[in-house]
């Protein structure tokens, strides 16, 4: 890491000796990642976030199989990062399928199955696990449906990458540092060998031609080591932090009338938990938990700039209004947890008193 | 999703336009309690966030979604007070 600071200002693509360590460096960095992701060293390059090697794997899987199709099939659930490449897509020209998931957030594998083999299909795209649900997808499943249907599959694993196994089958795959620990600014694309992808970008020779400029090395060596560090964690970690998502999602609607605890009970991801209560502002329920030191998230249409619901509470068709996402992490206590249980039901109690809505 | 108007007039018209979530969930809520078993409210809501919250009030609820569909311009929720 030190090292990576004193020499990191240096372009490892140049000859001077400290270009060369920095070389060194970013190689040691790419195989250490490359044997966490269980890949080749030369399929993995490193991204200037998670959004890039999302747009990078979405549009330069289209690329690479554009004489086999135009479609994109993705799930309702996608990040952002995807529909918004997805989007770019379509107003070049192409088309998209969205395959629905069910009421828990899970991918409804028939229709995916049936998307990905229609004719025309160039690329499928499956988000590892829901970013605001939790649920874990079937990717196992979708994987061999591409694969019968010889339609290559782009997994976005920012969700899961450092915290949970990443089921195998995929061509392309997608991480962000920051979501496992490591600093902002880093992401992850792995190309498997053998799978048409082709650079979305003008001609650049850095990271084997995929990811233009020169990469941020010192970021990249500090996200290495947070991902290796959480790999070796994440097993106990999941152990210790799945209990307290079990007891938020028990608690909850035992002691919070009118709540809707959503995604898949079972099948998800050990850290996240997400409900909604009903009648209750999303932003005046985060700005209340914020008040108590409480920092969470939502997909309610009223806290995001677009005036939208979460399009994956929608796609779920679960209650979008008075949403909570809580995302707990390494510093994430017991204490914590059971002060925030303490503390949510006279919250939303007082706010559902204020907007004069108890009882009905 | 949204089919146009059909069928049966409701028993009572709420306006939500221009409202955002939860308010048109609300007033759906404390206008359907005010009318007997069985009848219809339409809830007039322009707000995206409806097409969602309101469907899931009524699977919350026990209530009956009937038909949504587009009312001058405007989407309409017809909700049957099932209990
Ligand atoms: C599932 C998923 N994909 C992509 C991203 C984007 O990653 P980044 O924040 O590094 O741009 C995120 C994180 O926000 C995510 O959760």
């Amino acid at each position: 890491m030190l090292a990576a600071l004193e020499d990191g200002w240096a372009d490892p693509a140049k000859l001077y000796s400290q270009a060369r360590r920095a070389r060194q460096l970013l190689d040691a960095a790419r195989a250490a990642a490359a044997e966490v992701l269980r890949v080749r060293p030369d399929e993995l390059s490193f991204t200037p976030s998670g959004t890039a090697a999302a747009h990078a794997a979405v549009l330069g899987g289209l690329a690479g199989r554009r004489r086999a199709g135009s479609t994109l099939v993705h799930s309702a659930i996608e990040h952002s990062a995807v529909l918004h490449a997805a989007q770019r897509h379509v107003t070049a020209g192409g088309t998209t399928t969205s395959v629905p998931v069910d009421r828990a957030g899970r991918l409804d594998l028939d229709a995916w199955s049936a998307a990905v083999a229609a004719p025309g299909v160039a690329l499928a795209a499956l988000i590892s696990a829901s970013h605001e649900v939790g649920t874990l997808q079937p990717v196992a499943e979708a994987a061999r449906a591409c694969d019968a249907a010889g339609v290559p599959l782009y997994v976005d694993a920012a969700q899961s990458v450092g915290r949970v196994p990443v089921p195998e089958g995929w061509s392309v795959l997608s991480a962000s540092a920051h979501k496992w620990g490591g600093p902002p600014g880093v992401g992850i694309l792995v190309v498997r060998k053998g799978t048409r992808w082709e650079s979305p970008y003008p001609a650049d020779d850095r990271e084997a031609g995929r990811v233009p400029g020169v990469p941020n090395l010192p970021a990249i060596v500090a996200a290495v080591a947070a991902l290796r560090a959480a790999t070796a964690e994440a097993e106990a970690e999941a152990a210790r932090l799945a209990p307290l998502v079990e007891r938020i999602r028990t608690v909850v609607p035992a002691t919070v009338p009118d709540v809707e605890v959503v995604g898949d009970p079972v099948d998800r991801l050990p850290h996240l938990v997400t409900f909604s209560c009903l009648y209750v502002d999303g932003e005046a329920l985060l700005h209340a938990l914020d008040r108590r030191g409480f920092a969470v998230s939502s997909g309610s249409s009223c806290t995001s700039s677009t005036l939208r619901p979460s399009h994956v509470l929608e796609a779920m068709g679960v209650l979008s209004h008075g949403n909570i996402r809580i995302s707990l992490h390494r510093d994430s206590t017991e204490a914590e947890v059971e002060r925030f249980l303490a503390e949510l039901p006279g919250i939303v109690a007082a706010l559902r008193a204020e907007a004069g809505v108890v009882g009905l | 999703m949204r089919t146009e108007s059909v069928g049966t007039p409701p028993d009572e018209v709420v306006d939500c336009l221009g409202q955002r979530c939860p308010l048109p969930v609300i007033a759906a809520a404390r206008r359907l309690v005010a009318l007997p078993v069985g009848a219809v409210l339409r809830v007039l809501a322009d707000d995206p966030a409806a097409a969602v919250d309101i469907p899931a009030w009524c699977r919350m609820r026990g209530q009956e979604l009937v038909a949504t569909s587009t009312v001058d311009g405007s989407p309409a929720y017809d909700i049957r007070r099932v209990h």
